[in-house]
């Protein structure tokens, strides 16, 4: 996206109010631009040789403005004003015209046959009675520097030359000539070069020489003469030193020479536009005629409007709202696009030589949808589903264990009395166990309250495989709870253990650590309550000394320990385990 | 031995004031008994109290002294009662004995060192010096004038002794247990666990790091992407070819072949394969026509579209390439709506530093449908990005070559108190969809981000560099969290 440097208190004159920085980013994010930066002209001097320096108190404030690239006219202050005043409906679309002289009196360019072979087209145009000031003066350089950089591509599309028109006698002639038959004076310089000298002289050119290859291998270069043989410039290179405008140029001659004449002809009009309003008349700018070799002749700059027809449901059925027509051509109008109702296709909107970028209406609904506002627009909601965090959740912890290494066992939540309680040391206070009440045989006699014994029995089956079993199980056991309509309630636990020839207690220590790394809790100090840290605990299914309580925001979250040999014992596991049990749905 | 003595001791006692004495008396080497105490304190059988004294200790000299006598001693025993001539009595002794002894033995008045003969002045003589070196050898004190006398003479040196005081510790026991780090299958075997007593274990420490392999953050985010995707009811497209044409890459997608992005400056070009072999040739004459002069109510660019410019190859620099050939094999069926989506390797010619990279990874989302509106795409987006934990989002008016609308996606960051750009979206233009041949009711909404940037914003990292690519600290990789996107 280029960017438009300009004085933010130019500017803000320009528009007539201030703003606050924040108003006034407001006002571009809506309008589609952006403050990119703000700094002084100083410090982008400094910046540049890398100095370090006191902002001084009366340095000019820069606005750095980023603007879309296909919007030309937004390149300069000039343009970028009247565009925010306009969409502020500060001031009317003004009307750019032609001045009204006959074919006869008009200044005459005429294009000879040579040029087809490097840079066929020109177009002109004259703007009169110029007042500049020092920055409109600046402005004026400056959009044509943004002009070369963007649409003209590096001077290869387009060339723009501006000359001091009372410093030359019209007609003027386009030529391709060989460049030792060319002479002149350049710009910035004080002796006359031969242009096959000047090529080579500007090869040095820190900022020429980028141009040069535009043309030095053409055996005849682009070349504009007066009357009198005075050289305008040598397009894309550089202008004549005699031609040359300052603050003082009353009347402007432009030319832009060109390999792609659409291009061309949008780099006048975005000029002659922006630049008009400092004429004697404004808004009115002086056409020329371009005369080539076989008769043929054009009168630039082109400045017609084009009309655009535009459904009213085409620009309400792609934004998605119901606007009538006369809101539409309101919306429009502060997009600088004057339109009307119209009885054949609802709109006609009249596309003024500024707005290049107006190609298809999808490019009008566009700016009746900035106008009318993005974040006005009434959104609709698209079918989709939402999936359920905790087994989501549950999903991502069982990969991250299973990735370091241990095997997911997928037990019974049925078990018998004797194996959630007494086999476990436990004591059953009758406040947690939902209960069976017609049970075929003891292993149905209540809902796992732990995922403990499940996971013991697994290991008492599998004396045989080899040491050490690593397993894991993830499942939800059931509580009883009394703020539920049925009084119980699940809770999905997460259990793991290791069984070898020592217990790995550091080992399902380590595995606590991963676990909450994984889910994004910080190790802290005892006591503190942003994470979670490790407490001896007292349990009875554990060894006295060697289990310990996970707590995490403060809360018991779970516990492990070495399995308590009397455990062991109870279900026929003659290796040392260790365990660990915990909550997942408090990792939510 | 030591510890049974010390337990032993303590168990009638109330406390050992001194391990030296204790040690001394016992006859155990008292260095044997401070390994104990250690050991027994650490344990907590025993409080122990360091206690510190100077003591003197022998130097090398001294110790021979201690065996041989003192030089002055045994150069008065070496003169016999006749007296000796002096230079045969330095030939019975070692030079410096011979030396010292005749300074020490001269200053005490022993002998007369006469001209011709070397004689007793007194007939017995006892060895102070030897006794008093093994008295200090043995602990025992001496008087200051003998320490002064000795130490100046480099007998003894000064050291300062270390001890403890001890009393009974909280375990205190007359015997001690068995002491492990953990349970072991023989523990168990020989049922002797309830006598083990285990080494304090330290929970403020973290436990044995995990061993196992670790999935990369940002594919990470891509998965949850990817889910997020899928519950939004979104395909995805194939995305496996790097290698593109211009056409398909720009030119399809209604990219003027001037473009900036079409320079060399911000795309990667390529040697080898240089040009694109096939193009669908009638559709690619629409392309051209609409470049070239519009069509389908659009005034074109007007400029002179060249066929070699769209036959260059290059590295695809969005993946919005593929887009285009998806929606393109769309408009050769009878019309189908289609939700589609990639998240994959995107190429651009730029300079990397601390944000941007040759190479990243491009989301990309898009809606097919007859009769979509902005409307729709404001919904979709505020449903894509509430999912990523954006649910504050405002659109700016952009400019893309592709889209028109174009909007600029704004998401309102907490952490940073700001609006921070988030994606791109837009309703791609008629110019790029009707050449395709989709019916001209048929609008595509889309929208894309890089995956880089959400996630740098998710993980605080502020160097794109440090999340991918082969300068990644691997630690980062395996410290990572799950990616909680979208739960």
């Amino acid at each position: 996206m280029p960017t438009v440097s300009v004085g933010r208190d130019r500017l803000y004159a320009a528009l007539g109010r201030t703003y606050t920085q924040e108003e006034f980013e407001e006002v571009c994010f809506s309008f589609g631009i952006e403050l990119d930066d703000v700094t002084t002209e100083k410090a982008i001097i400094r910046k540049e040789k890398h100095l370090d320096a006191e902002v001084e108190e009366d340095e000019e404030v820069i606005y750095k403005i980023e603007v879309p690239a296909n919007r030309y006219d937004l390149l300069c202050l000039e343009g970028l004003a009247q565009a925010l005043r306009v969409f502020s409906r500060e001031e009317e679309i003004p009307t750019y015209k032609l001045v009204n002289i006959s074919k006869e009196s008009m200044i005459k360019m005429h294009v000879k046959p040579e040029t087809s072979s490097i840079r066929p087209h020109v177009v002109c145009a004259v703007l009169r009675g110029v007042t500049f000031t020092e920055a409109s003066y600046n402005s004026f350089i400056d959009l044509q520097d943004k002009l070369h950089q963007n649409i003209c591509r590096r001077r290869t599309l387009v060339a723009i030359g501006t000359h001091d028109l009372d410093t030359l006698q019209a007609p003027f002639t386009y030529e391709a000539l060989p460049p030792s038959s060319i002479n002149f004076v350049p710009l910035k310089q004080v002796k006359s070069f031969r242009a096959d000298e000047l090529i080579e002289f500007y090869r040095s050119d820190l900022k020429l020489k980028k141009f040069v290859h535009i043309i030095e291998n053409s055996p005849v270069f682009p070349v504009l003469y007066d009357h009198n043989r005075i050289v305008l410039s040598l397009p894309p290179i550089i202008n004549g030193a005699h031609s040359a405008i300052n603050l003082k140029t009353k009347n402007v001659f432009i030319e832009c020479t060109a390999t792609d004449l659409t291009k061309a002809k949008i780099v006048l009009n975005t000029i002659v536009t922006a630049f008009s309003a400092y004429c004697e008349r404004k808004f009115e700018i002086e056409p020329v005629e371009v005369i080539y070799s076989d008769g043929k002749s054009y009168v630039y700059p082109d400045l017609s409007i084009y009309n655009m027809d535009v459904s009213l449901s085409y620009v309400n059925g792609t934004i998605g709202v119901s606007l009538e027509a006369e809101e539409v051509t309101d919306l429009l109008n502060r997009m600088q696009l004057r339109a009307e109702q119209s009885v054949s296709s609802d709109i006609t909107v009249f596309v003024p030589p500024t707005r290049s970028d107006i190609l298809h209406p999808c490019d009008v609904m566009e700016d009746v949808a900035i106008a009318y506002g993005y974040n006005n627009i009434p959104k609709r909601s698209p079918a989709s589903l939402k999936p359920l965090a905790l087994n989501e959740l549950t999903d991502h912890i069982k990969l991250e264990i299973a990735m370091t290494g241990f095997t997911e066992v997928l037990t019974f939540i049925l078990g018998s009395w004797r194996e959630n309680f007494a086999m476990l040391n436990r004591k059953d206070d009758k406040s947690k166990a939902v209960v069976v009440g017609n049970p075929r045989s003891s292993d149905f006699e209540l809902v796992r309250t732990s995922l403990m014994p499940g996971v013991l029995k697994t290991v008492g089956h599998n004396k045989d495989h080899p040491k050490p079993i690593k397993i894991f199980e993830v499942g939800d056991v059931a509580l009883l709870d009394e703020r539920k309509d049925v009084g119980a309630r699940n809770q999905r636990q997460l259990a793991a253990l290791f069984c070898g020839a020592s217990s790995g207690f550091e080992l399902i220590h380590g595995l606590v650590d991963r676990v909450m790394e994984a889910i994004g809790a910080a190790f802290v100090p005892i006591g503190d309550h942003t994470g979670y840290f490790i407490q001896p605990s007292d349990e009875p299914e554990f060894l006295p000394g060697r289990q310990a309580s996970i707590i995490y925001k403060g809360k018991h979250i779970g516990t492990f320990g070495i399995v308590h040999p009397e455990v062991l014992n109870n279900f026929d596991i003659p290796d040392p385990c260790s365990f660990v049990e915990l909550n997942v749905e408090s990792l939510l | 031995m030591a510890e049974d003595a010390i337990l032993g001791y303590l168990e009638k006692n109330d406390h050992i004031s001194d391990s030296g004495q204790f040690a001394a008396e016992r006859r155990i080497d008292h260095n044997e008994i401070v390994n104990v105490i250690k050991s027994l304190h650490g344990f907590k059988y025993v409080d122990a109290q360091d206690i510190k004294r100077e003591t003197w200790v022998l130097t090398d000299e001294g110790k021979a002294y201690t065996a041989t006598g003192s030089p002055e001693v045994q150069l008065f025993l070496a003169i016999p009662p006749e007296g000796i001539p002096k230079e045969e009595l330095q030939k019975k002794l070692d030079l410096s004995v011979f030396k010292i002894g005749c300074a020490q033995a001269a200053k005490n008045k022993w002998v007369e060192m006469g001209k011709q003969l070397v004689t007793r002045k007194i007939q017995h003589v006892d060895d102070k010096v030897k006794d008093l070196l093994l008295q200090i050898q043995e602990g025992q004190a001496i008087n200051q004038d003998d320490i002064k006398a000795l130490k100046a003479r480099k007998l003894i040196v000064p050291q300062t002794w270390k001890g403890y005081s001890v009393k009974k510790g909280p375990n205190y026991a007359p015997k001690r247990k068995k002491v492990a780090t953990d349970l072991t299958r023989e523990n168990l075997q020989r049922g002797d666990w309830k006598e083990i007593e285990f080494k304090e274990y330290n929970f403020t420490a973290k436990g044995l790091p995990t061993e196992g392999g670790h999935l990369h953050p940002l594919l990470k985010v891509r998965q949850q992407l990817k889910d997020i995707f899928r519950q939004m009811g979104f395909e995805e497209m194939p995305t496996n070819n790097y290698v593109e044409s211009s056409f398909w890459n720009f030119d399809a997608l209604f990219q003027p072949q001037q473009h900036p992005a079409r320079d060399s400056h911000d795309t990667f070009f390529l040697q080898a394969p240089s040009t694109t072999k096939e193009l669908p040739e009638d559709y690619v004459q629409r392309v051209k026509q609409i470049h070239e002069s519009g069509g389908y109510q659009s005034r074109g660019y007007g400029y002179d579209w060249k066929r070699e410019e769209a036959d260059k190859n290059l590295l695809r620099t969005h993946t919005t390439a593929v887009s285009s050939r998806m929606l393109y094999l769309l408009a050769q069926k009878p019309f189908a709506p289609k939700k589609y989506y990639s998240i994959d390797r995107v190429f651009r010619n730029e300079a990397v530093d601390r944000t941007h990279l040759a190479e990243f990874h491009q989301i990309e989302g898009l809606v097919c449908d007859r009769g979509l509106t902005l409307g729709d795409l404001l919904g979709v987006l505020h449903e894509f990005f509430a999912r990523l934990g954006m649910s504050k989002l405002r659109f700016k008016p952009a400019y893309n070559p592709y889209t028109e609308p174009s909007m600029e996606i704004f998401s309102y960051h907490e952490g940073f108190g700001k609006w921070v750009e988030v994606g791109n979206s837009g309703m791609f233009r008629p110019e790029m969809l009707l050449p395709m041949g989709l019916p001209e009711d048929v609008r595509v909404i889309a929208w894309g981000l890089s995956l880089e940037r959400p996630t740098m914003i998710l993980y605080g990292i502020d160097n794109i560099r440090d999340l991918f690519g082969h300068k990644v600290d691997l630690g980062l990789i395996k410290r990572n969290p799950i990616c909680r996107l979208g739960l």
